[in-house]
């Protein structure tokens, strides 16, 4: 097919229009318009103007930091139990006992259904007076009274952190179950055969050979977390008291709420230099792990 | 046997099994359990888990609270199909040009495409929002439609590629040695070929698009009856006067299609999630 010949061949670009023609529209030239806003001070009214860097000087005057940093604590605490969560999964549903192909279509939906409506029902969860959490708390007596997860700061914080690993934990745990069965059984075997114990084989094989699923899992998982709204803002729009405000939600607030685009804007450009670097860090991954395969 | 657990390795497996699945399913038992309780009973104190007067009279009168659940399901059902229909248009020939074909710049090329996966709409829905106004396009389908095809294009095309990778190169060659055109050997030799592969980024784009309808939808759309599902649901959600039985009852209602549409295609949804990921 691909014969070397000296004249172009445009077939491949021709190919990609459509793709491309979809991306550039509704992708690069609003990530360019993005940047651009965020030089001026566009809001409802029709007229704005340049204003240099005056929206990244108000949006860091303004207790921004401590959005960066509570966006870093969401994420990292997220992923972390995340990854924690579906390995543990994975190995569990990896054991050949009866049941497991059940077991197996049992964990899934989380992810199949609409996220906002399994945060639906996770809202109803946290509600002090009648929700599930808070109910049987107080029946086996680890809570005193009613509760009101989504009410106070730490509380509220929590209370996403976990909503989010439901979301997330399935994809994880299959992602990590298909790179367990990829791993050939002689390995185990010849280990068993030498007397290995199972968490000897764990900590030595399979760990190992799936460390890749796991590093390119976090670094996927990491980036949709950083970027996740839904739960969000179903939950807690933010609070209380911005509790829950992390860098997506600052952004929607700041410029669909308020109507402030060019600090709206201004606030998108941050995202959007955060994940340039998660995906450097994450090209940079891949292709080692990709060059350490082929070296095998 | 290398397989064979000790009776305590079965009590540990189980165990842990159980609590997995407890905290997986936990939401949607509790969603049975409230759509099932009259409304006293599910605002009584202390506490009870199940009353004694479970019912299902909720999916009865959910109608009259909810009026426009059919719609919001299938208006979820008719975003999510264009969006897969319109995405398989650009993901086919794209995954087949990163497959087969050495051109300048590949690589770049596709690394811009996966790198659309790394953006979020948020990020982008200032001027989208702009541009939606402008252009009259607000409370339209299309508002809907066209932001969530962009999204799902780079995976899409990441797992087809690997799908097609595997396809032998002699099918193609045998065609159009036999002097049939590029265009029409794509048509009439790969599809066809790559159908089951084809098949599973369809499904994977599916429900990805069915799942994510939310923040254009609440951004771009403000017309009751355009509303998808998690919009639709979301107005009464959180409301003083929410018939919590009801609502719960709705929102079960709403997904179950989408359940049932999982559990007989889980193993593709499966193989599709998985597929283009592990090995590389």
């Amino acid at each position: 097919m691909a014969t070397a010949s000296k004249k172009t061949d445009w077939f491949p670009y021709l190919l990609l229009i459509p793709a491309s023609m979809v991306t550039l529209i509704i992708v690069a030239w609003p990530l360019a318009e993005t940047i651009r806003l965020s030089f001026t001070n566009s809001s409802m009214s029709p007229v704005e103007s340049y204003v240099g860097f005056e929206n990244y000087q108000t949006m860091f005057s303004r207790r921004f930091p401590e959005v960066i940093a509570r966006t870093f604590y969401w994420m990292v605490l997220s992923v972390g139990i995340k990854m924690v969560l579906g390995t543990l999964g994975a190995v569990l549903l990896n054991a050949a006992v009866p049941g497991r192909t059940l077991f197996r279509v049992l964990v899934m939906p989380p992810w199949v259904v609409p996220i906002a409506v399994g945060v639906f029902i996770w809202g109803w969860m946290y509600n002090g007076q009648f929700g599930m959490i808070s109910g049987l708390g107080q029946r086996i007596g680890l809570l005193s009274g009613p509760f009101e997860f989504l009410a106070t700061k730490n509380s509220a914080f929590l209370s996403t952190v976990v909503t989010d690993v439901w979301i997330g934990t399935p994809l994880v745990t299959v992602y990590l179950l298909a790179a367990m069965q990829g791993i050939s059984p002689d390995l185990h075997e010849a280990a068993w055969t030498d007397g290995a114990s199972r968490l000897y084989r764990f900590r030595r094989i399979t760990l190992p050979l799936i460390m890749p699923a796991i590093a390119t899992m976090s670094l996927l998982s990491a980036i949709w977390t950083f970027n996740s709204f839904d739960i969000i803002w179903i939950l807690t729009e933010g609070g209380p008291r911005n509790a829950t405000t992390t860098m997506i939600i600052d952004t929607y607030k700041t410029a669909i709420s308020r109507f402030k685009y060019g600090e709206g804007a201004a606030r998108a450009v941050m995202i959007v230099i955060f994940l340039s670097l998660f995906s450097a860090f994450y090209f940079l991954m891949i292709s080692k792990l990709a060059k350490r395969e082929q070296d095998l | 046997m290398i397989n064979k657990y000790r009776w305590w390795e079965y009590v540990l497996i189980y165990t842990g099994i159980a609590m997995f699945l407890t905290f997986v399913l936990a939401p949607f038992v509790e969603a049975f359990v409230v759509s099932m309780r009259p409304l006293d009973a599910l605002f009584s104190i202390p506490y009870r888990f199940i009353t004694d007067e479970m019912s299902f009279d909720a999916y009865f009168t959910m109608w009259k609270s909810v009026p426009l659940l059919w719609r919001y399901m299938l208006n979820s059902f008719g975003i999510a199909a264009a969006v897969t229909a319109l995405a398989l248009l650009a993901i086919i020939p794209a995954a087949y040009a990163f497959a087969r074909f050495e051109f300048k710049g590949r690589d770049t090329l596709l690394a811009a495409f996966l790198a659309v996966n790394m953006v979020s709409g948020a990020v982008l829905i200032i001027p989208l929002y702009k541009v939606m106004q402008q252009l009259g396009l607000l409370n339209t389908y299309f508002a809907m439609i066209a932001p969530g095809t962009a999204f799902v294009i780079p995976t899409g095309i990441w797992l087809l590629r690997s799908y097609l990778m595997r396809i032998p190169r002699e099918l193609e060659e045998a065609a159009l040695v036999d002097g049939a055109g590029r265009i029409y050997t794509l048509i009439r030799v790969i599809i066809p070929v790559a159908l089951p592969g084809i098949m599973v980024v369809a499904i994977a784009t599916f429900i990805t698009a069915y799942a994510q309808q939310f923040l254009f939808a609440l951004t771009f759309n403000s017309t009751n009856a355009l509303n998808p599902l998690p919009v639709g649901l979301f107005q009464f959600f959180g409301r003083q006067d929410v018939v919590w039985n009801e609502l719960m009852a709705a929102s079960l209602v709403g997904i179950l299609p989408v359940l049932i549409v999982y559990v007989f295609l889980q193993k593709y949804i499966v193989a599709g999630l998985t597929a283009g990921a592990v090995k590389e």
